[in-house]
Formats: structure tokens, C-alpha cells, sequence
């Protein structure tokens, strides 16, 4: 009579077609990714009934805070150098490639054109703190604002224009962003609001 | 991480070359992938924002035209106030001047809030919700299809004699008030509306409110109503 052997199994789990799997959907989110834009401010965009979705591409962003402030985000980076360009004629400001880069680099648009070129020479990191400080002047007398948009859609016919402001914005703030864009014609938006089925 | 096993074990004759299995642990390599996986998906907008759409009216020629087509017994002007107040009145503002009572003060609220905005809207914008949601009603159960209803939605809410809405936003109301009441015209199917700036007399109505019709009764109305 021999004894029953009891076999030794080894726990070693072979992880290799797991590993697939994760590679695989790994190179599917890298490709399929559009990052989520910095902004420098952070807005709670009013809820609303409406399921509509903003288009795919050329989109102007207006982001509006609660003071007032007023920054801008393209979607295209070809539009946005032919726009800088524009800006740059108009207030007799050359940018040097190096800040032409730097402008590409940077997300956010939100300086005094006069503070411009300055900015744009500083690091991204140093970018985003001043950008808090600064906004697009969009009043009466010095309304930037309303030019960088006039040059956006004048150089792109397709753009669309995104409002993307925060609950709490009082009214006249964005009556003003609206006003202006009325005086170069644009009359269609975007309200960038969040779905709220509960209504 | 990579493990060499010496194949058989036990006895290893003297002089024979080993066996050798080569194996190579990955589960730090899907560890670190799953880490990449969920940064990916965090940072990443899959899901695109959700927007209204809204077009303005072009500037001047158009909107005087149109304000002198609106009925007077179809139109509601809607004053957004401060502190989420909604104040609104039915045809021309002289008629309120007159009757401090005429100007009205609604809510926010859902539907079962009697004096809520979109309770009086609804009321007011019946005939044309119920043609809607019957046409809806079709639409789900696949009677008629998608673009038919579009379509028909698009006349009911466009209807020349339906409602219309004047939205005047007053400087003391925030944009969610205004995000808010547009959707009450969503919800009403209220297709015709315009977003205006209050005149002096709309604020002056809302302050004759507030004072209980206290300025009313200190001023000259027939002159106010004359300048109106």
C-alpha cells in the first residue's frame, strides 16, 4: 500500500494576459483623451433641465466668475497664434517665438494685453498664479474682451461660443459679457449649465 | 521578480545541466497599469459638459418690430429680483402702475407649489403642454417618428398666438435666476420669449411693491403713465 501523495501546487497566478488587458485599454484612454482644461477659477455652472451637449470642436469658452472676472479658453491651437497675432497688430505688441509658445503652452487666456508679453515670458507654474490676479478687461472704456472675440470668429467661421459662469455671478456681470458680444454680432450661445433632472 | 526554477527538485543528479524555467511576475507591471488606467480616466473629459443653447435678439431694427407684435393679453413680463424673487404681471406695465395688486410674486418651486412660476406658466401655456406631451406620448410608444416630432414641437411652441415671455432680469439677481427661468420655459414649452433690460418703469413697479403701493400714492400717476 503506498500513501496518497498530496500534490504541491504552486499559487503563482500568471498575470500575463492581465497585463494585456490593462495595456490595452491603458493605450485606449491615452488616445481617446482631451484633458479637462485648467481654469483658473473654479466655477459651479447653474443646474438646468437642458441635455443638449455642447459641440465637438471650435468652441470660444467665455468663463465668467462670481466678480466679474473674465477668462478665455480655444480649442484650436491654430486659431489661437493667428489670434494672438491679431491682438498683437492691434495693440502694437510682437511676440517673439518663444512666447508665441509659451502662449500655445498656456491654456488659459486671461491677461491685459499690456501685461502680455511679460506673462507669457515667465514659467508655466508662474502663469497660473497670476493669472488669479489678472482678467480680460471687458469694460466700456479698455474692452479687450470683445476684440479677442471679434478676432476668433474672424478667423474661424465655425466657431461657436461657449458661456461657462458660476451660479452665483450677479447679473449685470454677465450682462455685460452678453452686451459685448452683441455689439460684434455674435447672438448665438452656449450656457455651459449641469444636468438637473430634479427640476 | 523574475523567478528561476530549478525544474524537479529534490534529488539533482551530479554533471546533468538544470532544467530552467524562466517565469516573470507581472502583477507590479498590472498594478502599475491600473494606476495609469484610473489617471487617465479621472483626468480625461469623457463626458462633455451640458449646455443651453440661447440667441439673442439682433440688436434694434428687429426687436422693435417684434415688441409691437406681442398681444397685450398674451404677454407676461417676468421680473427676476434679488434674493431668488420673482415678480411678474400680465400685459402692459401702465395697467399695474395703476393696481400695485396686478404685480404678482412667484417662486422657484416645482408644481406642486401653488405659487410658484412654473405653476402660473403651466396654467397659462395648458393647450399647448398637453398637445405636446400627447405628441410625445406617440413619439414613445413609436406611432410617429422622431423628426414628425420635432417638427410639430417646434410649431406649437413657435405659434404666433401662443404665449410670450419677456424675461427682464434686474441687476440685483444672480445668473442661476435666469438659468432658472429659462428652464421654467423649458418645462412650459414656452417657445416665444425674450430677454430684456428692465425699464425704469418695471423697477419702479417692483419698488412700489416692496413699499406696498406707497409710491403710487405719493406720485402723479397720469404723468408716469404718459411717459410710459
Amino acid at each position: 500500500m503506498s500513501k496518497v501523495k498530496t500534490k504541491k501546487h504552486s499559487t503563482f497566478i500568471d498575470m500575463t494576459a492581465m497585463s494585456d488587458v490593462t495595456v490595452l485599454l491603458l493605450t485606449f484612454f491615452m488616445l481617446t483623451a482631451n484633458f479637462i482644461p485648467k481654469e483658473p477659477v473654479q466655477l459651479i455652472t447653474p443646474g438646468s433641465i437642458s441635455e443638449a451637449k455642447i459641440p465637438d470642436s471650435n468652441i470660444l469658452t467665455v468663463l465668467v466668475d462670481t466678480t466679474g472676472h473674465v477668462y478665455l479658453t480655444m480649442d484650436r491651437r491654430d486659431n489661437k497664434l493667428a489670434v494672438l497675432r491679431e491682438m498683437g497688430k492691434a495693440y502694437g505688441i510682437t511676440f517673439t517665438k518663444a512666447q508665441e509658445a509659451s502662449f500655445l503652452m498656456q491654456p488659459i487666456i486671461g491677461v491685459p494685453m499690456s501685461t502680455m508679453p511679460d506673462f507669457l515670458n515667465k514659467r508655466l507654474e508662474d502663469q497660473d498664479k497670476i493669472l488669479k490676479k489678472y482678467s480680460i478687461p471687458a469694460d466700456s472704456t479698455n474692452n479687450q474682451f470683445k476684440q479677442w472675440v471679434q478676432y476668433a470668429a474672424a478667423t474661424n467661421k465655425e466657431l461657436s461660443i461657449a458661456i461657462k459662469a458660476d451660479q452665483a455671478t450677479p447679473y449685470p456681470k454677465i450682462n455685460g459679457v452678453l452686451m459685448s458680444l452683441q455689439a460684434i454680432k455674435q447672438y448665438r450661445y452656449h450656457l455651459i449649465t449641469k444636468l438637473d433632472a430634479a427640476k | 521578480m523574475a523567478e528561476v526554477n530549478t525544474g524537479g527538485g529534490g534529488e539533482a543528479k551530479k554533471g546533468k545541466p538544470k532544467k530552467q524555467t524562466l517565469r516573470v511576475d507581472f502583477t507590479p507591471m498590472v498594478d502599475m497599469n491600473m494606476l495609469l488606467i484610473t489617471f487617465f480616466m479621472f483626468a480625461t473629459s469623457l463626458a462633455k459638459p451640458q449646455a443651453m443653447e440661447i440667441a439673442m435678439p439682433v440688436k434694434d431694427d428687429v426687436k422693435k418690430e417684434e415688441k409691437s407684435k406681442v398681444k397685450d393679453d398674451k404677454a407676461i413680463t417676468i421680473l427676476l429680483g434679488k434674493s431668488n424673487k420673482i415678480f411678474y404681471y400680465f400685459g402692459k406695465p401702465t395697467d399695474v402702475m395703476v393696481d400695485n395688486s396686478k404685480l404678482k410674486l412667484a417662486s422657484y418651486g416645482g408644481m406642486d407649489d401653488h405659487n410658484s412660476l412654473r405653476f402660473m406658466l403651466a396654467g397659462r401655456n395648458k393647450i399647448a403642454m398637453e398637445k405636446i406631451a400627447r405628441l410625445k406620448d406617440q413619439k414613445d410608444r413609436k406611432k410617429i417618428k422622431e423628426d414628425f416630432y420635432k417638427n410639430e414641437v417646434k410649431k406649437i411652441k413657435n405659434d404666433k398666438d401662443g404665449q410670450v415671455v419677456i424675461i427682464k432680469p434686474t441687476s440685483d439677481c444672480t445668473y442661476a435666476n435666469l438659468i432658472d427661468a429659462l428652464d421654467e420655459l423649458a418645462i412650459c414649452c414656452i417657445g416665444t420669449y425674450a430677454i430684456d433690460d428692465p425699464s425704469k418703469g418695471d423697477l419702479w413697479l417692483i419698488k412700489n411693491n416692496e413699499t406696498g403701493g406707497k409710491l403710487a400714492k405719493e406720485s402723479d400717476l397720469s404723468a408716469l403713465s404718459a411717459k410710459k
